[in-house]
C-alpha cells in the first residue's frame, strides 16, 4: 500500500504544475498588461513563482520519494536512529535566507516606483468612491479643483494614453478599493484621507475598474469602467461632458 | 464516552446522581472531559461553517438561481434566490465560525486541553475551574452567534475582518443592525476564553511537568500549544480592547474608528474624529498572531504524528522549537502585511515586506525536518500519518503561496483577491485541519479507549485531499486574473466573466468535499460505541500520555510518571523494541528501580 500512498502524493507536484502551467494559454492568469509599469509586478509575480516553483517541486517530489523508499513494508533496513544534522540545518537555513533576502531587496524598487515616487504631475481627476459608485471629477480648464467649471462624471474614468495620470482618490463613506486589474493598480480608499495613485496607460481600450474592499451588500455592483483614449478624444470628451454639464444647469 | 469515562471518573462521591452527572460531564474541572466538550463543540460548528461556506459557492458557481432545498425556505420573496446581503453575511460568519469557533478553539481548547496535563505528566492543568470556565465562557459567545442570524437584519455582514466604518456605522450596513454587536460581543467572549485558557496552559507547563520531564524532552506539540499560549496573552489584549472601542462606536457613538465627514445617504454618520486605520492597526496586532495560534499546535501535533509512524527520531528537535519560537517572535511584527492597499504610509509598507518575506523561513526549516524525519525510517501508513503527510504536502502549497502576497507589488495585484483565499485555505484546510483529522485519528484511543476504523479514515483521506485541492488549488488560477473576494456577482465584470466554469468545478468539489465529511462524523461516532478496544499504548509511542490508561482516569496516571529522555527515541540501539517511552528506565537504572524505594 505504501507504494500507492506515494504515488497519490505524487500527484500534487505533477497536477499543480501542469495547472499552472497550463493556466496562461487558457486565460485563466494574469490579465493583459496594459499599463507601462505593470511588468514590473508581472516580472516580480513570475519571479517568485520560479523560485516557489522549483522548491514546491523538490519538497513535494522528495516526501514522494521518501514515502516511496522507506515504506515499512517494503524496506529492510532498520530506521536510521538520528537526531538530526548540524550541518544541514546550516544549510537549509541560510540557503533560503539569502534567497528570501535577495528576494526582499529585489523588490523594493518596484514597490517605490508603485507607491512612493509620486508624478511631479497636476492630479488629472478626482475619484471619490460612495455605496455603490465611483464619483469622477476632472478640474476643468483652470486645472484647478472646487473652481466652477469642475467637470462631473459617474463610473466612468476617461484618461489620455501614453501619459502619466495622478488620481486623487477619497472616499465619501466606507473602506473602498480602486483596483484596475489591466494596469495592476489598486489602492484603498480612505474616509478622511486623500491619496494619490498614478499608472501610465499604454492602450487605448475599455477596462474594468473594480471595487476591491468590501463596501456594503451592494459591494458586487460598484463598478466602473476605464476608458484609454488618445489626447483629442480626452479633450473632446471633457468638452462634451462641460456643454452637458452647463445645458442642464 | 459515557460509559468509558465513567469507569474512571469520580465516581466515589456521594451526591444525588443529577449533581454527579452535572460535575463529571457538563461542569466537569477534568481537562480530558473539558477538552473533549471543546472538541464535540467545535465539531458542531465545523458543520455550520461548512454548511456556510457551500452557500457561498452555490452563489459563486449558480449566481442569483434559487438555493436548492432551502432557497424557497429562506427567501420566499425572491424565489428562492440568495439576496446580495445575505450572500455578504454568509463569507462574514463562515469566517467569522470556522476562525473562532473551530480552529481556535479545536487546537487550543480541545487538543490542548486533552494532551497538555497527559503529555507532561501532570494530574489535570493548574487551575481547573479556569478551565472549566474558559469552555463555558464559549457558550455566551455562540449564543451570541446563533442569535444575530434571527435578529433584524440579520448576522454581521462586515468580514470578519469587521472593518469600520462599515462595521461601526448602522446606516453602513442596512443589512446588519444589531447582528453586527452581537458579533462583537460574541468575539469578546471567545477572546475571554482564549485568555482563560492561555494563562493556564503557561502555568501548567511552567510549573506541573513530571520529574525529569525538561523543556527540552516535552513533545512538539506541547511547545506548539505553549507558544501559542503566550501569543494568545500577549496578543489578545489589544484585539479586546478594539473591540470594546467598536462596540462603544455602535452602541454610544463614540466615534474610535470613523473620520469627519462620513456621508451616508445624504447624511452625516458617525461621530467623527476617528481613524479606520487603527481599527485595522489593532485588529491585525491580533489577527496576524492569531494565524500562527491557527497554524502553531497542528505544527506540534503533526510532529509527533510523523515521528511516531516514521519509527525513527524527530529531525531537528531544536531547530524545531527555535523554528517555533521564531514564527512566533516575528509573527508580531508582520501585522502591516495586510494593510499594504490600506492607505498606510508606503514606507511602512517596505519594512513590514522584510519581517513578512523572513517569516518563511523557520517555515521552511520546519517543513525540510519533517522531510529528513522520513528519510531513512520506516513508515507506516496508518490513517493519522496519512493526514499527518497531507499536511506537510499542502503547509507547501500554503507556505510558498504566502511568499507572493508578502512581495509588495505581487501584492497590488493579488490582495483582496482569490488568491488571498486560496493561500489561508490551504494553511487552515490543506494544514490545521489535516492535521486536526490527524490528531483526532491518532488520540482517539487515548480519549475514548476504542479504536477508529482504519479503512474508513483512509477512505476519508484520500476523499478529503482530492476535493480539498479541487475546491482551493484553482482559487490560485482566478486569484492571479484579479478574480476579487466578497462579490456576490464577479461575473457581470468583462475581466472576470470567463471565470465561471472554473468556479462552477469549485463548486462541485466543495460539496464533494462537505459529502466526504460524512464519512468522518459516521467512522467518529461509530468508533465511539463500537469500535475495538484499546490498550494504553496502541501505536507504540514514547510520549507520556501513552503509558497512561486509555483512557485516563481522574488524576491521568495510576503511577508517578518519571521521564527518562526525550519523546521521540524511536529505534534506539538501547532496547530491542522499535519504541523507547519516555517514562521506561534506562537498563542500569531499571536495575536500582528494582530495589525497594525508602
Amino acid at each position: 500500500m505504501g507504494r500507492i500512498w506515494s504515488l497519490f502524493f505524487l500527484l500534487v507536484p505533477i497536477l499543480g504544475t501542469i495547472t499552472i502551467v497550463a493556466a496562461p494559454y487558457y486565460d485563466h492568469w494574469l490579465p493583459k498588461d496594459v499599463s507601462a509599469e505593470g511588468y514590473q509586478v508581472d516580472h516580480l509575480f513570475n519571479f517568485i513563482l520560479w523560485i516557489t516553483g522549483i522548491v514546491f517541486i523538490g519538497t513535494e517530489v522528495a516526501l514522494f520519494w521518501f514515502m516511496w523508499k522507506y515504506d515499512a513494508e517494503k524496506n529492510d533496513q532498520p530506521a536510521k536512529y538520528t537526531h538530526g544534522s548540524h550541518h544541514l540545518e546550516i544549510v537549509w537555513t541560510l540557503l533560503p535566507a539569502v534567497t528570501l533576502l535577495f528576494m526582499a531587496i529585489y523588490q523594493m524598487n518596484a514597490w517605490a516606483e508603485h507607491k512612493i515616487k509620486k508624478p511631479q504631475v497636476a492630479p488629472l481627476a478626482e475619484v471619490t468612491a460612495r455605496q455603490f459608485e465611483w464619483r469622477i471629477r476632472y478640474p476643468g480648464p483652470d486645472g484647478k479643483f472646487d473652481t466652477p467649471d469642475d467637470i462631473y462624471d459617474v463610473n466612468l474614468l476617461v484618461v489620455p494614453v501614453d501619459e502619466v495620470v495622478l488620481i486623487n482618490l477619497r472616499s465619501m463613506d466606507v473602506l473602498h478599493s480602486f483596483f484596475l486589474p489591466n494596469l495592476r493598480v489598486k489602492q484603498d480608499a480612505l474616509p478622511g484621507r486623500v491619496i494619490p495613485v498614478w499608472f501610465r496607460a499604454v492602450e487605448q481600450g475599455d477596462y474594468d475598474l473594480v471595487c476591491a474592499e468590501l463596501c456594503g451588500w451592494g459591494h458586487y455592483k460598484m463598478k466602473g469602467r476605464l476608458r484609454v483614449v488618445s489626447r483629442e478624444e480626452y479633450e473632446a470628451h471633457l468638452q462634451k461632458l462641460s456643454r452637458e454639464q452647463e445645458a442642464t444647469q | 464516552m459515557s460509559a468509558t469515562v465513567a469507569e474512571h471518573g469520580h465516581v466515589e462521591r456521594t451526591s444525588s446522581p443529577v449533581l454527579e452527572f452535572l460535575r463529571t460531564y457538563v461542569f466537569s474541572l477534568d481537562h480530558k472531559v473539558i477538552g473533549i466538550q471543546f472538541l464535540f463543540s467545535t465539531l458542531f460548528w465545523l458543520v455550520i461553517g461548512g454548511l456556510l461556506a457551500l452557500g457561498i459557492r452555490w452563489q459563486l458557481a449558480w449566481p442569483w438561481t434559487p438555493l436548492p432545498v432551502i432557497g424557497k425556505l429562506l427567501f420566499p420573496a425572491e424565489g428562492g434566490q440568495m439576496p446580495p446581503e445575505f450572500y455578504t453575511m454568509l463569507f462574514t460568519m463562515h469566517a467569522s465560525i470556522m476562525i473562532f469557533f473551530v480552529v481556535i478553539p479545536i487546537l487550543a481548547g480541545a487538543f490542548g486541553n486533552f494532551l497538555i496535563p497527559l503529555m507532561i505528566g501532570a494530574e489535570d492543568m493548574a487551575f481547573p475551574v479556569l478551565n472549566m470556565l474558559s469552555y463555558w465562557v464559549m457558550w455566551p459567545a455562540f449564543i451570541c452567534m446563533i442569535a444575530s442570524f434571527f435578529v433584524e437584519g440579520g448576522a454581521a455582514a462586515a468580514g470578519w475582518t469587521a472593518y469600520p466604518p462599515l462595521s461601526a456605522v448602522e446606516a453602513a450596513a442596512p443589512a446588519s443592525g444589531a447582528g453586527q454587536t452581537l458579533w462583537l460581543w460574541g468575539v469578546i467572549f471567545v477572546g475571554i476564553s482564549s485568555m482563560l485558557g492561555s494563562v493556564n496552559y503557561m502555568t501548567t507547563i511552567i510549573q506541573m511537568r513530571a520529574p525529569g520531564m525538561t523543556l527540552f524532552r516535552m513533545p512538539m506539540t506541547i511547545w506548539g500549544m505553549f507558544i501559542t499560549a503566550i501569543l494568545q496573552a500577549f496578543a489578545l489584549p489589544v484585539l479586546t480592547a478594539a473591540l470594546f472601542m467598536l462596540v462603544l462606536d455602535r452602541t454610544l457613538g463614540t466615534g474610535f474608528f470613523v473620520p469627519e465627514g462620513v456621508i451616508i445617504n445624504n447624511a452625516q454618520a458617525g461621530a467623527g474624529g476617528g481613524q479606520p486605520l487603527l481599527w485595522q492597526h489593532l485588529f491585525w496586532f491580533y489577527s496576524h498572531p492569531a494565524v500562527y495560534i491557527m497554524i502553531l499546535p497542528a505544527m506540534g501535533m503533526v510532529s509527533d504524528i510523523v515521528s511516531t509512524f516514521s519509527r525513527k527520531p524527530l529531525f531537528g528537535y531544536k531547530p524545531m522549537v527555535f523554528a517555533i519560537a521564531g514564527i512566533a517572535g516575528l509573527g508580531f511584527i508582520v501585522w502591516g502585511h495586510h494593510m499594504f492597499m490600506s492607505g498606510m504610509n508606503p514606507y511602512l509598507g517596505l519594512t513590514f515586506m522584510l519581517s513578512t518575506i523572513m517569516i518563511a523561513l523557520p517555515s521552511a526549516v520546519k517543513t525540510f525536518n519533517w522531510l529528513a524525519t522520513i528519510w531513512g525510517g520506516r513508515i507506516q501508513f496508518t490513517a493519522a500519518m496519512l493526514f499527518a503527510l497531507g499536511f506537510v504536502s499542502m503547509f507547501i502549497i500554503g507556505g510558498l503561496s504566502g511568499i507572493f502576497m508578502a512581495a509588495t507589488p505581487v501584492d497590488i495585484m493579488i490582495h483582496d483577491t482569490y488568491y488571498i483565499v486560496a493561500h489561508f485555505h490551504y494553511v487552515l484546510f490543506g494544514g490545521t485541519m489535516l492535521a486536526v483529522f490527524g490528531g483526532i485519528h491518532y488520540w482517539f484511543p487515548k480519549m475514548f479507549g476504542r479504536m477508529m476504523n482504519e479503512f474508513w479514515g483512509k477512505v476519508h483521506f484520500v476523499l478529503t485531499f482530492i476535493f480539498l485541492n479541487g475546491v482551493f488549488y484553482p482559487m490560485h488560477l482566478v486569484g492571479a486574473a484579479g478574480f476579487p473576494r466578497r462579490l456576490a456577482d464577479p461575473y457581470h465584470y468583462e475581466a472576470f466573466a470567463h471565470l465561471l466554469p472554473i468556479n462552477q468545478f469549485m463548486t462541485i468539489s466543495a460539496i464533494l468535499l462537505g459529502l466526504s465529511q460524512l464519512i468522518f462524523f459516521g467512522n467518529l461516532f461509530y468508533s465511539l460505541f463500537w469500535g475495538p478496544r484499546v490498550g494504553r499504548n496502541p501505536w507504540k509511542a514514547n510520549s507520556l500520555e501513552w503509558s497512561a490508561p486509555s483512557p485516563p482516569g481522574h488524576g491521568n496516571f495510576d503511577f508517578q510518571p518519571i521521564v527518562y529522555r526525550g519523546p521521540y527515541e524511536y529505534s534506539s540501539p538501547e532496547v530491542d523494541e522499535d519504541y523507547y517511552p519516555q517514562v521506561q528506565p534506562p537498563p542500569e537504572k531499571a536495575k536500582v528501580a528494582e530495589q525497594p524505594a525508602d
